[in-house]
């Protein structure tokens, strides 16, 4: 049955719901649809809402359809033909009656039997299809040129098309480009009336027109901006250079965006200590301290890091890791700091949650809520930025 | 099995269109669905419905979001300020408040005594709730006008065609409603057909070497806005201006500001890839 491949969507976590599945059907009820080929494109424009999801349907799909893989332009020319009013004249009341009572999803899975049927007795040549006696497929016959098995396939059909997996570079879980990560930072939104007073506040004014006497009195109030203020706290160096790129990438993404009402950041290697750095080179030493004297608590901290260090680094004093510097106090105590000045902080990871099995790694996630840094991960690291406390 | 009312749109003669975009639009005029287009800027996602509407020969209505737009912009808008002045000066019948109710974008459609395609542009541009604000309309494409007690209800449903930018989440209540289609950024093949229907006499020696050039240029991760489709037909424009000779394309990239639209795009480009010889710069041979 084809309400199977609706589940096995479902298991492949494309989020489809039935109202999309009823309108599928609809559409398949009003026979728009004459190949498999179509019926990719058409599923897809009808149960798919994301490019994200393409590689997922693609590979649900194959799962499927797979058994119907092979010579599908033999069930192209099959539905051609079956559509073709002038050869349904030439039936029998009675081949009428049996064509009527197939309904696409009978079709689809009588079709999957007969190819299974004939991969097992290999390529009988023309007569395996006309076998069926009561099946559709029988009456290929009146077809004046025949239905040819095996045919050359002149175009790409769904099957291959699925199996290519062209959209496997679109999926949510995998890759992050800078587009992206403005969307999921697009989250971070708190709206608040702020600035000048230039929207008309109808109520008011109405209210005040009235007490005037009916003498116009325009009322204004603010418009709303967005009041988020976001702090970006970056690991740089030594083990971070392999995702120097997506982090550069999560960087320019929040500075261009243009929504926060304010947008700080700072530099750290391994672990914070003392003093944060203006930029890569480390350069442009700031004191943690009076940074956490003169910040508001309301900043969103997003701290990003694979949080992979000797725990030494973590709960020494000296424990830094450049051997000219000393700190007092141990990072870990510094990252608490941090955690409790501010109302909202997360910790990103671009490691895959997969290894995060090292104990400085655990420790820190005691600390900050700890997400991936994958498109789902920085969704939820920013839900987790702007509930309520 | 009645195809004939299905296969509607065929493109039209400046708009080059792949098939599931010809099956996603088809199915959304048959079902009477809006459709959701998604993709890279400069994929054509706004010139797709200029192109339904022409090959339909159907007008076209448009309603650009903004940010500051809210739903009920679209519907109509009551004009209280108006009322309120009139209502000082007694020149008007202010007690008629049909004339103060002005039909916005999706009103006007709804009204139009012929089929219409509308296209509401960038509607991830306006606030995350606003797609919700108007489900209801989009489904029953009609709405109700409390002020003048009166239902609005299309007489012929729009084409609606949505365009997004994915800058914002969509609400999945909205989505579910959609027909979705992803414009993929076209291939060699596609594109050169769309190239050749903007400038049909183009030697072929110059659109092989631009397009080589432009598809290389897009490979590059590092830029921070990869050259599309709109751009490679800006620069193909002013290549076909310039007289530069074919050769030279590939190994120079003439007039490169037709393409890359920011200075450290430029300079990453410069310094990673090319060399100076004379005045100029040369793609480095690898």
């Amino acid at each position: 049955m084809l309400t199977d491949f609706f589940y096995t969507l479902k298991n492949r976590k494309v989020p489809v719901s039935i109202t999309e599945w009823m309108t599928l059907m609809e559409a398949l009820s009003k026979g728009y649809i004459s190949s498999l080929d179509e019926f990719y494109y058409l599923a897809r424009a009808i149960l798919v809402k994301s490019e994200n999801h393409y590689d997922q349907y693609d590979v649900a799909f194959q799962e499927y359809f797979k058994g119907i893989e092979g010579p599908a332009e033999i069930n192209q020319q099959i539905l051609d033909w079956l559509k073709d009013p002038a050869i349904r004249k030439t039936l029998t009341e009675e081949e009428r009656a049996l064509f009527k009572s197939m309904d696409f999803d009978k079709l689809l899975e009588e079709f999957e039997k007969r190819l299974k049927e004939q991969t097992e007795q290999h390529d009988g040549g023309g007569n395996w299809i006309g076998r069926g006696g009561t099946s559709p497929f029988g009456h290929s016959g009146y077809h004046p040129g025949g239905i040819r098995i095996g045919g050359q396939s002149g175009h790409g059909h769904a099957v291959k098309i699925a199996a290519e997996r062209r959209f496997q570079n679109y999926r949510s879980d995998l890759t992050l480009d800078i587009r992206q990560i403005k969307m999921a930072l697009r989250r971070l939104r708190q709206l608040s009336r702020t600035g000048y007073e230039d929207e008309l506040d109808l109520d008011e004014t109405i209210d005040a027109t009235c007490k005037n006497a009916g003498e116009l009195e325009f009322i204004w109030m603010r418009s709303r901006k967005n009041a988020v203020k976001m702090l970006l706290l970056m690991d740089v160096g030594g083990s971070m250079d392999p995702f120097a790129l997506l982090c550069s990438q999560l960087f320019s993404a929040a500075h261009s965006s243009s929504h926060f009402k304010d947008f700080k950041f700072y530099y750290f290697h391994n672990c914070i200590y003392d003093s944060l750095y203006q930029d890569i080179e480390r350069r442009g030493a700031v004191s943690t301290d009076h940074l956490l004297r003169t910040m508001e608590p309301d900043y969103k901290v997003v701290l990003v890091g694979d949080a992979s260090m000797a725990p030494s680094e973590l709960i020494q004093r000296d424990g830094i890791i450049n051997y000219y510097e000393h700190n007092e106090t141990a990072g870990v105590v510094w990252l608490k700091r941090i955690a409790d000045h501010f109302t909202h902080s997360v910790w990103l990871n671009p490691d895959n949650s997969n290894y995060w099995d090292s104990m400085s790694v655990n420790m820190i996630k005691k600390i900050f809520p700890m997400f991936e840094l994958t498109l789902d991960g920085l969704g939820e690291a920013m839900k987790k930025l702007t509930v309520n406390k | 099995m009645n195809t004939c009312d299905f296969d509607q749109f065929k493109g039209s003669s400046n708009y080059v269109t792949s098939e599931p975009l010809r099956n996603a639009v088809n199915v959304s005029i048959a079902l009477g669905r809006p459709l959701l287009i998604r993709g890279e800027p400069g994929t054509g996602k706004t010139q797709l419905s200029h192109s339904i509407a022409k090959g339909l020969g159907k007008k076209l209505f448009t309603w650009n979001i903004k940010s500051t737009t809210k739903a009920q912009e679209g519907l109509y808008v009551y004009d209280t300020v108006q009322r309120l002045n009139d209502s000082r000066f007694g020149d008007k019948n202010v007690s008629d408040i049909k004339q103060y109710i002005k039909l916005g974008k999706l009103g006007q459609a709804f009204t139009s005594p012929e089929q219409i395609v509308l296209l509401i542009d960038e509607v991830d541009k306006a606030d995350i709730e606003f797609p919700n604000d108007l489900l209801n309309e989009l489904d029953e494409m009609s709405f109700y006008i409390p002020e003048t007690n009166e239902t609005i209800s299309a007489i012929h449903r729009p084409i609606t065609v949505i365009t997004s930018n994915a800058e914002k989440e969509l609400p999945d209540a909205f989505l579910r409603r959609c027909i979705f289609h992803y414009i993929e950024f076209p291939n060699h093949e596609l594109m050169e057909k769309i190239v050749k229907v903007h400038y049909p006499d183009i030697k072929n020696n110059l659109l092989h070497e631009a397009l080589k050039t432009f598809y290389s240029l897009r490979q590059i991760d590092e830029f921070r806005k990869k050259p599309s489709t709109s751009e490679l037909l800006d620069w193909i424009r002013a290549l076909l201006a310039s007289d530069i000779p074919h050769d030279k394309i590939s190994s120079e990239i003439p007039l490169i500001s037709a393409l890359l639209k920011k200075e450290q795009d430029y300079n990453h480009l410069v310094n990673t890839y090319m060399t100076r010889v004379g005045d100029n710069f040369v793609i480095r041979r690898k």
